[in-house]
């Protein structure tokens, strides 16, 4: 191994316990990534937040009773608990009284309280080619493919040893080389008219995951330019039915302005036809329900958007969503008041629907145990909710899950989807 | 008795019954940590339980939370005594990790070749030594 005069003096504990801790765990990662030395990092976002019992409050606080500073700006993904609104649904004080004493060790330590799955849409989103360490898959998704700035796939509990010490194994995607495409997916015969379909990237994200669970996808085939948000539920998907922590998209992303170049030069080692068949195929995959039974939508996984309420707010003005059906849209608690002080919560709220900020039910035990069906336009949710939450999903886009919560009933505008 | 020899990615030693997939797996979403149920309703393992097994996963898919979930696993005592994959897989070396820095309790960890990664079957017994070694007995 090679270590710096740096990393030598942390894990000397020159630097105190904390970051000695930190320094400890990443070294005896080192190997694990298959490389000899380390780098700095810029900045980072924090997965570790995520209350998963008793184990992630203890590590927490553990670090923080150590005294540890984070070395770089560090933003907070969700935590397990709205410590402002949890009284409202199903949380067991424990597990909000717990998760709360996480979220406090986590600010102690420096950190940035964005509490967002959806930090790149915030003020402190990274830049192209910066170097990061980022925690929370469709995070890293993002980051790496989005924006380009340059993050590997870190687990929750080493995003913060890497936030504390600055520094991170030399390894995959923090270098060129570790970003060539791996696999050409060539979309063929997929019209333009279901790319510019919101239901379309979700679907693309769960596909590509499916087909590259381990490799790094160039989709070739786009006429549309997608919106920021459609990239990013391509991220959640992708990151959800594979480990896809980086695809380029030919013409729209920033490493891939050609197929060429996305390959750094290369031919493809594999290619694959993508159609209407394998589409819909995923479509179908997304949900696990049958019939028209709906308890639930839930909608903002990963965390809803400004642009996101400005398309929700016109679908539900002077509506209102069946008794028999809980309304829940997922954000942070920046945007929720910008989407208040704008406007455009009034009607949404006035619809029926509730806003749950900080987390969401798949990280915090919020929802009653009568929820069987619940109905999403996001991949994320869809793919986790039967795991997590013991419940059926029905996938729909935007307005097909507006129209179900108003009709009490599940019901689809499946268009191309259906054979 | 057949006797492969792995890279070891955690070291020590375990053994238990296999629990074995071709497919990855997110443990979050996909490992109850509060019992060792596979969860994950779309993997070929659901419903199985890989508490005290030898699990055999490729890779992890999905979550970052992974790592945490299995950290809590084995604080309540319901991890896999070791695992196998095809590939130094980080999330899963991490939680042993921490689980020796926080509870001096890690569980190993070997890395085979994907040929015989495809050769693990569920219900074989399997022994993971110190040095890397994986003894594995038809459960047949």
């Amino acid at each position: 191994m090679v270590l710096s005069q740096f990393d030598e003096a942390l894990l000397a504990g020159e630097e105190g316990p904390a970051s000695q801790m930190a320094m400890r765990i990443l070294h005896r990662m080192l190997p694990v990534f298959g490389v000899d030395r380390f780098m700095d990092v810029e900045a980072a976002h924090i997965d570790s937040t995520v209350y998963m019992g008793v184990a992630t409050m203890e590590y927490a606080e553990r670090l923080a009773e150590l005294g540890a500073k984070v070395r770089v700006p560090s933003t907070l993904n969700v935590s397990g608990v709205d410590e402002h609104g949890w009284q409202e649904w199903e949380v067991p004080e424990e597990v909000a009284a717990n998760a709360t004493r996480q979220m406090r060790a986590y600010e102690a330590m420096g950190c940035i309280p964005t509490w967002t799955c959806a930090p790149y849409q915030t003020e402190h989103a990274p830049s192209f080619g910066q170097q990061i360490a980022a925690g929370e898959s469709n995070v890293i998704g993002y980051y790496n493919s989005v924006i380009g700035a340059r993050t590997e796939r870190y687990p929750d509990l080493l995003d913060i040893c890497a936030a504390i010490t600055g520094r991170v194994p030399a390894a995959g995607l923090h270098l060129d080389e570790g970003r060539r495409g791996s696999v050409l997916l060539r979309l063929k015969d997929v019209p333009p008219a279901l790319q510019e379909d919101d239901a379309f990237y979700p679907v693309l994200g769960h596909l590509i995951g499916r087909m590259a669970p381990d490799g790094i996808p160039v989709i070739e085939g786009m006429h549309v330019q997608p919106t920021k948000d459609q990239l990013k539920a391509v991220c959640a998907g992708g990151a959800s039915s594979g480990a896809i922590a980086l695809f380029h998209m030919v013409g729209v992303t920033p490493e891939a302005p050609t197929t060429r170049e996305a390959f750094l030069g290369q031919e493809p080692p594999r290619v694959i036809d993508v159609g209407m068949n394998e589409l819909r195929t995923s479509y179908r995959d997304l949900s696990t329900a049958q019939g028209e039974q709906l308890d639930m939508v839930v909608l903002g996984s990963p965390h809803f958007s400004i642009d996101e309420f400005k398309a929700l707010a016109p679908l539900v003005k002077g509506r209102q969503k069946a008794d028999g059906v809980d309304f829940l849209v997922t954000c942070s608690r920046t945007v929720r008041m910008i989407a208040d002080h704008v406007g455009l919560l009034e009607p949404i709220e006035a619809f029926g629907a509730k806003i749950t900020v900080d987390t969401c039910p798949l990280t915090s035990p919020m929802l009653p145990d009568r929820i069987n069906n619940l109905m999403t336009n996001s991949a994320k949710y869809a793919y986790y909710s039967p795991g997590l939450l013991g419940v059926d999903v029905i996938y729909g886009r935007l307005t097909d899950c507006v129209e179900s919560a108003i009709q009490g009933r599940v019901i689809r505008e499946e268009g191309p989807w259906s054979d | 008795m057949e006797r492969l020899k792995g890279s070891v990615i955690i070291q020590g030693a375990a053994e238990g019954r296999v629990l074995a997939s071709t497919e990855p797996l997110s443990f979050w979403g996909g490992y109850d940590q509060h019992t060792g149920e596979i969860i994950d309703r779309r993997h070929p393992l659901s419903g199985e339980n890989g508490s005290g097994r030898i699990l055999a996963l490729p890779f992890t898919r999905g979550s970052s939370t992974t790592t945490a979930i299995l950290l809590e696993s084995v604080r309540r005592g319901v991890a896999p005594a070791g695992i196998i994959t095809d590939r130094a897989d980080v999330f899963l070396a991490l939680a042993s990790v921490v689980a020796d820095e926080m509870y001096q309790n890690a569980f190993p960890m070997v890395a085979v070749d994907p040929e015989v990664f495809a050769a693990l079957r569920s219900g074989d017994r399997a022994r993971i030594l110190e040095d890397g070694i994986l003894e594995i007995e038809s459960g047949s």
